[in-house]
């Protein structure tokens, strides 16, 4: 049982860690996106799209060749001093992000232009000034925007699968989380240990749904 | 340089902009124009929110925008109000009171938070939320939120396009009061020509993104005059006041103003008739003597005779046909016939 605890406290750490990472960098990306009159909007839209159809063994091939001792990254990072970061916890945290990142950035992105330029703007006129207007203003009405994607973007990295194995192996401890720990278990025949992961995680996946949609409906 | 200068030219696919013009550093200022002429973009170059790739502004000497220079909107002293409700939902009355007070230093603030509450009358809305208030209580609040980040300019924004009849007049009561209770130049858009009369004491038209013509607003010709006349006495018995204006007097019912104080009026050109001679037995009660000095383009139905009154302009449309009927031209003397029930409560301003 302890093997089983060991992955879904790395799961969870790993989840944490990712969904804090892509609200710092999704935010930004997502207000960008929200308030942009570049013609690159589409493009850099459709970017942060991608891992939403990508095969997710596509983008941990990628990001191996990329962070690999031949890559580019992998060159910056040894340069750094930093080592490699395949099968790695830091590699699984760097590839989580980007896997997860259209599921933080779009609601995001749609909470912030529910808000229009108005109530920014009637702001900027009260002597707020962008950061100020931000935080008092933007970050409290999109905060249904927020709640959202925190827990997309919690949960999508809880049920990876596919970009863990490539990028981060099976090393108990430190790369091998949840979903490959129930891989294993059915390659072995373990099929007890598999119905609780899988269990588990198909309660947990009900509950945090049931959050998120749950919240639209309110009694009367 | 007191008040406000500015100077604006800017291009998109659609609109060009290209005005120049000032603001006295007191009273009411009315950008007036139909909707597209370009009013609230001006607005906004003013206040900061937009900016026009070339311009010049300053206030009170102090530069906003030059070529060099660009004020951004949080770091200019003027106060705006939109034209639809734009209080923070997610804030209390209050607190959307306190938003632009908290941000300006105790030492800079011009005025105090409860005179300004009671001057907008929206002490009872304090602890209300936001979206809870009706549309005429939401002006309020923002004109008393506009006002509390202590600008030295506050800019409008047809602040009554969003509300019924008599919501209008409640604002404009209150309008009228902060125009006459602080110190603060205020500029007005609106397409109204009742709100203008009643509130600007200059006016700059707009029209497809240029000025038309700026200058006080009494004398304006615009399918109607406006004189600015002052009250001689109230007939009781019939319900009528009477007022003087260097031409001559009129009547019209009953001006809500005491003996001497001076009252605007706005005469529609619809509701102007002229005739070579004074009639007797006719029921216009006010029958002004002029001279003809000008006739609009006699095309269609109807012709607008300018007539000057003693000094006065003086603005009637009448038929193309009567036109020929009398032999109106410039330089003939005519009577001006006016009806009192014409002069209706949103002709009369109270300056």
């Amino acid at each position: 049982m302890s093997n089983e605890l060991a992955a879904v406290w790395l799961t969870a750490r790993l989840a944490a860690m990712t969904t804090m990472l892509l609200l710092v960098v999704g935010t930004p990306i997502a207000w960008w996106l929200a308030r942009t009159r570049s013609r690159l909007k589409g493009a850099i839209g459709a970017v942060v799209a991608l891992p939403l159809v990508l095969p997710p063994t596509v983008l941990g091939f990628y990001l191996l060749v990329l962070m690999g001792p031949a890559g580019p990254v992998g060159a910056l990072t040894q340069s750094l001093g930093l080592g490699l970061l395949p099968f790695t916890f830091s590699g699984l945290v760097v590839a989580s992000v980007i896997y997860s990142l259209p599921f933080v950035v779009q609601p995001l992105q749609a909470a912030f232009e529910g808000i229009g330029e108005r109530p920014v703007e009637v702001a900027a006129t009260l002597h707020a000034d962008p950061w100020d207007r931000f935080f008092t203003i933007v970050v409290p009405l999109a905060r249904p925007g927020f709640v959202a994607a925190t827990v997309l973007g919690f949960a999508h990295t809880v049920g990876e699968f596919g970009v863990v194995l490539m990028i981060g192996g099976n090393i108990p401890g430190a790369t091998k989380v949840l979903s490959v720990a129930l891989y294993d278990h059915v390659e072995a025949l373990e099929y007890m240990q598999a119905h609780w992961l899988a269990g588990g995680m198909l309660i947990f996946s009900f509950v945090v749904l049931l959050a998120v949609y749950g919240r639209t409906w309110k009694p009367r | 340089m007191s008040g406000l200068q500015a100077r604006l030219r800017l291009a998109r696919e659609d609109f060009a902009l290209d005005v120049d013009f000032s603001a006295a550093a007191r009273g009411v200022t009315a950008l007036f124009g139909a909707s597209g002429s370009g009013k609230t973009t001006v607005l906004r170059c003013i206040s900061g929110l937009s900016r026009a790739p070339s311009g010049f502004v300053s206030f009170d000497g102090e530069c906003w925008q030059d070529d060099t220079r660009f004020v951004p909107p949080h770091r200019r002293a003027c106060g705006y109000v939109f034209q639809e409700s734009s209080l923070f939902p997610h804030l209390s009355v209050r607190r959307n009171l306190e938003y632009g007070w908290r941000r300006v230093p105790p030492g800079q603030r011009r005025l105090a938070f409860d005179n300004t509450v009671e001057l907008l009358g929206v002490g009872p809305l304090l602890e209300r939320s936001a979206p809870s208030l009706s549309g005429g209580e939401r002006q309020r609040v923002a004109m008393a939120r506009a006002l509390l980040a202590s600008p030295r300019l506050l800019l409008m924004d047809e602040p009554l396009a969003s509300l019924d009849e008599a919501r209008k007049g409640e604002i404009l009561y209150y309008i009228e009061r902060l125009r006459d209770e602080l110190a603060l130049p205020i500029i007005y858009v609106s397409h109204s020509i009742e709100e203008v009369v009643r509130l600007a004491d200059r006016v700059v038209r707009l029209a497809q993104g240029k000025v038309l013509e700026a200058g006080p607003v009494s004398g304006l010709l615009d399918g109607g005059s406006v004189i600015d006349t002052r009250v001689a006495h109230h007939d009781l018995k019939w319900s009528l006041t009477r007022l003087e204006f260097p031409g001559g007097a009129f009547y019209a019912p009953d001006v809500d103003a005491l003996v001497g104080e001076r009252v605007r009026v706005r005469i529609r050109a619809r509701d102007v008739s002229l005739a070579l001679s004074a009639p007797r037995d006719a029921s216009f009660l006010n029958v002004l003597a002029g001279v003809v000095t000008a006739l609009s383009e006699q095309r269609g139905a109807s012709v607008d005779v300018r007539l000057d009154v003693a000094g006065t302009p003086l603005l009637a449309r009448v038929t193309r046909k009567s036109v020929a009927a009398l032999g109106l031209a410039p330089g003939r003397r005519a009577y001006a016939l006016i009806k009192s029930v014409a002069i209706d409560r949103p002709s009369v301003g109270y300056a």
